[in-house]
C-alpha cells in the first residue's frame, strides 16, 4: 500500500514527486510512456513567464509569480539550465500601448518585480533586430528560459534516487475507491494507494471522471513552432511577445538555452490531445505573424518544426482541487504551467496536509544532482576529464559537442534511457543543426552495446518507434 | 596548458585533407599533422562502397574505399603525422586549435598554416520543412548508407526517397539490391539534383519512378512512419491542390542537399559565401584569414571526388608557398569575381592579380539545365574569354581555366564576370 500515487510524469508530476520525496512517504509514480517528460512538457515555449498575464489576485497569478521566483534556485539545485533573459511585450500602435499599461498594472498587482514600460528607442536599444515600427514595450526583468525536459529529468532523478517508485510504461486505465484506499489498474498491474494525485496532462480528464463528478473539460489546443539554427542572425536576446489582441495571443520569438531561436506557437483546437503533427497552414501562420516582431527572421535556417498540445479547458484557469478520499487534481495545467510548477508542487503539499496527510521530513534528504557536461567545462577540466576517462575524449554529437562519456553517464543515471531521444534529453546529443543525422547511428550503437540488446530493439522515441529492422544478411555474419 | 606547434595542420582526413597534406609535403613542408575525428582516414568515401570514383584522376573505376586507400598509402609513405579519433573543437583567427581525443585528451595546437577540409553534412528534415508527424524511419540518405553499408542493418522495406541528390540515388539502388521496394524518388525541382549517370544506373535500371516537380507534403505515422503524401508543385514550388496522393511506406530517405561544415571556419572569423555556404577564397584557396586555406566539400559541394583531390592538391601547394613566404597574398590588384546570369556561384570569389599568376581555375554551377551554351568571361565590359558547352546542368560542377594571356586582359579595379548564354 502506497501513501500516495502520482499519475503522469510531466513537469507537474515531477515537481510534486520531488517535493514529496522530502518526507517519510511511500510514493508510487505511474507514467504510461517509456520515459518522463513526453507530454506537453517536451514541446512548448520553455519560457518562465514573469506573471503579468493572469488576472490580478487570481490563484494562477500567485502560482505563476511564486513559481518564477523559485525557478532559478530549483534549476540550480538539480543542475538544469536557467537563463534570466527578461521579456518584452511589443506594442505596434496606440491600442497596444494601452494594453501595455493595463498589463503593467495587472503585473504590479500580481507582485511581478521591476516591470517597466519602455519607449521605442529604449526598446530598440535592447533588441536591435526588432521591427522599427514598434512604438514601445513592457519590459519584465524576471522572465527567463529553461529546458523543460531537462528540469523535469533533474527533479525526477532526485525523486527516484530519494525513493519515489517510478513505474514507466504503466498506463493507468481504471481507478476505483475501495473501503479505505484507491485501487489503480494499469494494462498489466494493480496498485493500491491511500491518496492519488492526478497530473496526467491530456489524460487527466478521463482519470478524474472515474474518480469523481465531472468538473472540467479539456480543450486540446495545439501550437506549432520553428526552431532556427544557432549563430544565425538576426539573434534576439529577450523573450519577445506580441500584445494579446483581437487577432489572438500573438506569436513569440525567443532565444533558447542553446542559442537557437524559437518561434511560435499558434493556437488550434484539435480533437486528439496527442496529435503533435505540424501543418503547412500552422507554420505559415507562425512565420507570417512572427515577422511583424522581427522582420528579417531567416526561416531558411530552420532545423526543426514541432508542435505541442496545451491542456486548455473551458475557462482560462488551471483545474486544481482536493476532492474527497484524498483525490487531488492538478489538471488543465496550461501555460504558464512550467513557470508555476515549483509553486504548484508546494501548493499541492499544502492541500494534502490540509486533507490530513502527515508529512515528516526524512533525514538525509538531498535535493541536488550534478551532471557533467564536457562542452561547458574549462580547458583544464576537459583535460582532466579525458585523463580520468578516455570516453570523454570521444565526441559523438558534433553539433553540440557531446562525448561518449556523457552518454555512458546518462545510461547509468537513475532513470535509464531506452531511446535515442531519451539520450538527447539527458545529454543534448542530437539537439543541434543536423538533428541526429550524424550521431544517431553512433548513439544507437552505444545504447545497443551498453544495454546488451540487438540494434533492432533500440527506439527513436516512444515504444514502437524502432529505427532499424535487424541484420542485413544474417546468414553471412558470424 | 602546453601548446604544441606545427607548420601545417590539416583539419579533416577525407580525400580533401589527404590530398592537401600530401601535396604540401611534396612541396617541402615537414611539420604536418592531419586531424581526423573518425577512427580511420578516408572521410565519407568509407561508406561509399559503390563504383564510380577516380574516372578522371586515376582513369579507372574505383569504389570509395579503394579511392581512399590510394591516398592513405600516399599519406603513409610520407612523414605526415595522422591523429585519428581527434576532434577539433575550436579554431581561432590566431590559428590556435583546441582538440580532443581519447588517447591524448584535450590539447592545444598552434599552427603556422591551417587547411580546412572538414567536408559537409546532410540537410535534415527541418531544413526543408516537411510538415506532419515526427516518427522514426525518416532519415538522411547518408545515415541510411552508414547503417546499411557499415553496420549491416536494414533500415526498412518500403522506401520513398525525397530529393534526387546523388546519395539518395545511390541508396535507391543499394536498397533495391538489398531487396527493399523503392516506391519513388520525389524531386521538387523540374530537374534532378544528381549526376545524369546516377539517374540512369540507380533509378531507371531498377524501374524506380523519378517524380520531378513533386514533393512530400505530409508525413504520417505516430511511432514509425506509415505513409507520405506526395503532390505535384507549381512554378513557385507550391503543392497543387488536388494532386495529392498517399503512398504507404515505412521509411523516408532525405537526399536534399549537402551543407559545407563550417562551424570552425566561422569561429575563426573566416568570411563565408551565402551561396556556397563555404569560405570565400582567393585564387590560391586562401580564406579571408591569412594562413587559413580551404578545399573539398567544406569549400563548395563537389559531385566528383576527383575534383576534390585536384583542388586540395592546389590548397596544399598554396599553403606550402605561404609557409615559405613565396607568395604574398596581399600583393597585386584585388579583383572580385561575379557570378552573372545563369551561374549560381564561382570559386574562387576573388583574386589577387599578380604578374606571376600562370593560370586561373574557376569552378561554378549553373542555375538550370541547358543545351548548347557559351560561358562568357568579361572584364570592364569587355569579353576576354569564351567557352562552349554542349550541355550544362545544376547537378554537374563546371570548371574553366583562364590562361596567362587572358589574365593579362583583366582590367584592374573592375569585376571579372561570368555568365551563361545560348550559343545559337
Ligand atoms: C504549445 C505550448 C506552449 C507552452 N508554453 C509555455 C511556456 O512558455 N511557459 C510555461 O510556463 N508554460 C508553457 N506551456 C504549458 C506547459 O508546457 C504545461 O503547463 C506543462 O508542460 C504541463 O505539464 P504536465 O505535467 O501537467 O503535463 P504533461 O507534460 O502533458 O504530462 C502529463 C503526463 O501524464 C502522462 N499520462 C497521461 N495519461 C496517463 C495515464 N492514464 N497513465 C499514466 N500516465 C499518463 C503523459 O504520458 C504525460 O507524460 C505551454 C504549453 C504548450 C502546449
Ligand atoms: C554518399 C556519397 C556518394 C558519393 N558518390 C561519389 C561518386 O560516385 N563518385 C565521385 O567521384 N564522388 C562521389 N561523392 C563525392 C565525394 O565523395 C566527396 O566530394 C568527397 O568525399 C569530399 O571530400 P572531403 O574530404 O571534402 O570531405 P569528407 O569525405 O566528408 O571528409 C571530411 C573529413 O573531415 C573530418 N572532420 C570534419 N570535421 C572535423 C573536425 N572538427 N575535427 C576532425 N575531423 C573532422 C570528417 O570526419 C571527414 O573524415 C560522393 C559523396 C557522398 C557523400
Amino acid at each position: 500500500m502506497y501513501d500516495i500515487a502520482i499519475i503522469g510524469a510531466g513537469i507537474i508530476g515531477a515537481s510534486v514527486a520531488y517535493e514529496l520525496s522530502r518526507y517519510r512517504l511511500k510514493i508510487l509514480w505511474l507514467e504510461k510512456e517509456n520515459d518522463v517528460s513526453l507530454g506537453a512538457t517536451r514541446a512548448n515555449s520553455a519560457i518562465v513567464h514573469a506573471g503579468y498575464d493572469p488576472p490580478a489576485g487570481s490563484r494562477m497569478a500567485r502560482l505563476n509569480v511564486e513559481g518564477t521566483r523559485l525557478m532559478p534556485a530549483l534549476c540550480e539545485a538539480v543542475d538544469a539550465h536557467y537563463k534570466n533573459t527578461g521579456s518584452l511585450v511589443l506594442a505596434f500602435d496606440e491600442r497596444d500601448r494601452s494594453t501595455l499599461r493595463s498589463l503593467k498594472e495587472q503585473g504590479d498587482a500580481n507582485g511581478v518585480p521591476g516591470l517597466q514600460v519602455l519607449n521605442r528607442e529604449e526598446t530598440l536599444a535592447r533588441e536591435p533586430a526588432l521591427n522599427p515600427d514598434i512604438v514601445g514595450s513592457l519590459y519584465a526583468p524576471s522572465a527567463g528560459i529553461i529546458l523543460p525536459w531537462e528540469l523535469t529529468l533533474g527533479l525526477a532523478e532526485v525523486a527516484v534516487r530519494e525513493g519515489v517508485d517510478l513505474r514507466l510504461r504503466q498506463e493507468l486505465q481504471t481507478i476505483r475507491y475501495e473501503a479505505d484506499h484507491w485501487k489503480l489498474e494499469t494494462q498489466n498491474e494493480t496498485y493500491q494507494a491511500r491518496r492519488v494525485i492526478n497530473a496526467a496532462g491530456q489524460g487527466a480528464e478521463k482519470i478524474h471522471r472515474q474518480a469523481t463528478e465531472p468538473a472540467f473539460h479539456l480543450l486540446p489546443t495545439r501550437g506549432e513552432y520553428y526552431l532556427l539554427d544557432k549563430a544565425v542572425d538576426p539573434q534576439v536576446s529577450h523573450v519577445l511577445f506580441q500584445c494579446p489582441g483581437p487577432l489572438g495571443k500573438g506569436i513569440l520569438v525567443t532565444p533558447t538555452i542553446h542559442g537557437n531561436t524559437l518561434i511560435g506557437p499558434n493556437a488550434e483546437l484539435i480533437e486528439d490531445g496527442e496529435d503533435t503533427s505540424t501543418t503547412y497552414a500552422g507554420l505559415a501562420e507562425v512565420a507570417q505573424k512572427a515577422r511583424r516582431s522581427v522582420p528579417n527572421l531567416r526561416f531558411g535556417e530552420n532545423i526543426r518544426h514541432f508542435s505541442g498540445v496545451r491542456a486548455n479547458r473551458e475557462v482560462d484557469d488551471f483545474y486544481i482541487a482536493m476532492h474527497d478520499k484524498g483525490f487531488l487534481d492538478l489538471a488543465a495545467i496550461k501555460s504558464p504551467g512550467l513557470s508555476a510548477a515549483p509553486a504548484i508542487a508546494l501548493y499541492a503539499r499544502e492541500l494534502l496536509e490540509a486533507d490530513g496527510l502527515e508529512v515528516q521530513p526524512r533525514e538525509g534528504w538531498n535535493g541536488r544532482r550534478k551532471v557533467r557536461r564536457f562542452a561547458e567545462r574549462s580547458p583544464e577540466d576537459k583535460a582532466a576529464m579525458v585523463d580520468a576517462n578516455p570516453a570523454f575524449g570521444r565526441v559523438i554529437c558534433r553539433c553540440q559537442t557531446i562525448t561518449e562519456g556523457e552518454i555512458l553517464e546518462a545510461i547509468r543515471s537513475p532513470i535509464p534511457p531506452v531511446s535515442i531521444d531519451a539520450i538527447k534529453r539527458r545529454t543534448g546529443a542530437g539537439l543541434g543543426r543536423c538533428q541526429g543525422g550524424f550521431c544517431g547511428p553512433r548513439v544507437l550503437e552505444i545504447l545497443s552495446r551498453e544495454l546488451g540488446v540487438d540494434p533492432a530493439e533500440i527506439l527513436q522515441d516512444k515504444d514502437g518507434s524502432y529505427i532499424v529492422l535487424g541484420d542485413n544478411r544474417p546468414e553471412v555474419r558470424i | 596548458m602546453k601548446t604544441q606547434q606545427y607548420d601545417l595542420v590539416v583539419i579533416g582526413g577525407g580525400p580533401a585533407g589527404m590530398a592537401a597534406a600530401v601535396s604540401a609535403y611534396d612541396q617541402g613542408v615537414r611539420s604536418i599533422v592531419i586531424l581526423e575525428r573518425d577512427k580511420q582516414l578516408g572521410g565519407i568515401l568509407n561508406q561509399c562502397i559503390h563504383n564510380g570514383f577516380g574516372l578522371h584522376h586515376f582513369k579507372e573505376e574505383l569504389s570509395g574505399p579503394e579511392y581512399a586507400e590510394r591516398y592513405i598509402k600516399d599519406v603513409r609513405a610520407r612523414d605526415i603525422e595522422v591523429r585519428l579519433e581527434s576532434m577539433v573543437l575550436d579554431l581561432n583567427s590566431e590559428r590556435i586549435i583546441q582538440l580532443v581525443s581519447p588517447s591524448h585528451g584535450f590539447e592545444l595546437i598552434e599552427a603556422k598554416a591551417v587547411i580546412l577540409a572538414m567536408g559537409s553534412r546532410e540537410r535534415a528534415r527541418g531544413g526543408i520543412g516537411t510538415p506532419g508527424t515526427r516518427p522514426a524511419g525518416v532519415l538522411t540518405a547518408g545515415a541510411a548508407q552508414r547503417y546499411v553499408n557499415l553496420e549491416g542493418q536494414r533500415v526498412g522495406e518500403n522506401i520513398v526517397i525525397l530529393g534526387s541528390g546523388d546519395i539518395g540515388l545511390i541508396m535507391a539502388r543499394r536498397l533495391s539490391l538489398e531487396g527493399c521496394k523503392v516506391h519513388a524518388c520525389v524531386e521538387i525541382m523540374s530537374e534532378p539534383g544528381g549526376l545524369a549517370r546516377n539517374i540512369v544506373q540507380c533509378l531507371q535500371d531498377f524501374d524506380i519512378p523519378l517524380l520531378l516537380s513533386h514533393t512530400v507534403t505530409r508525413i504520417e505515422g505516430k511511432k514509425r512512419i506509415e505513409a507520405v503524401h506526395i503532390a505535384k508543385v507549381d512554378m513557385q514550388m507550391r503543392p497543387i491542390p488536388g494532386t495529392e496522393r498517399r503512398v504507404a511506406c515505412d521509411t523516408l530517405l532525405l537526399s536534399v542537399g549537402l551543407i559545407p561544415e563550417n562551424e570552425l571556419s566561422r569561429a575563426a572569423g573566416v568570411e563565408l559565401d551565402n551561396r556556397t555556404k563555404g569560405p570565400q577564397v582567393f585564387e590560391n584557396l586562401q580564406t579571408s584569414v591569412p594562413g587559413v586555406f580551404a578545399c573539398g566539400n567544406v569549400l563548395h559541394i563537389h559531385d566528383l571526388v576527383d575534383h576534390v583531390s585536384d583542388e586540395s592538391a592546389r590548397a596544399g601547394r598554396a599553403a606550402a608557398a605561404y609557409l615559405s613566404k613565396q607568395t604574398d597574398t596581399a600583393g597585386g590588384d584585388l579583383i572580385a569575381l561575379e557570378a552573372g546570369r545563369g551561374l549560381r556561384y564561382t570559386v574562387p570569389q576573388r583574386l589577387h592579380l599578380r604578374p606571376d599568376l600562370e593560370k586561373l581555375d574557376i569552378f561554378f554551377r549553373v542555375t538550370h539545365t541547358a543545351e548548347e551554351q557559351k560561358i562568357i568571361v568579361e572584364s570592364g565590359g569587355k569579353q576576354i574569354a569564351l567557352f562552349r558547352r554542349v550541355h550544362v546542368a545544376p547537378g554537374e560542377m563546371e570548371k574553366i581555366t583562364l590562361p596567362a594571356k587572358v589574365l593579362a586582359e583583366i582590367q584592374p579595379g573592375a569585376k571579372l564576370s561570368l555568365r551563361l548564354e545560348a550559343a545559337l
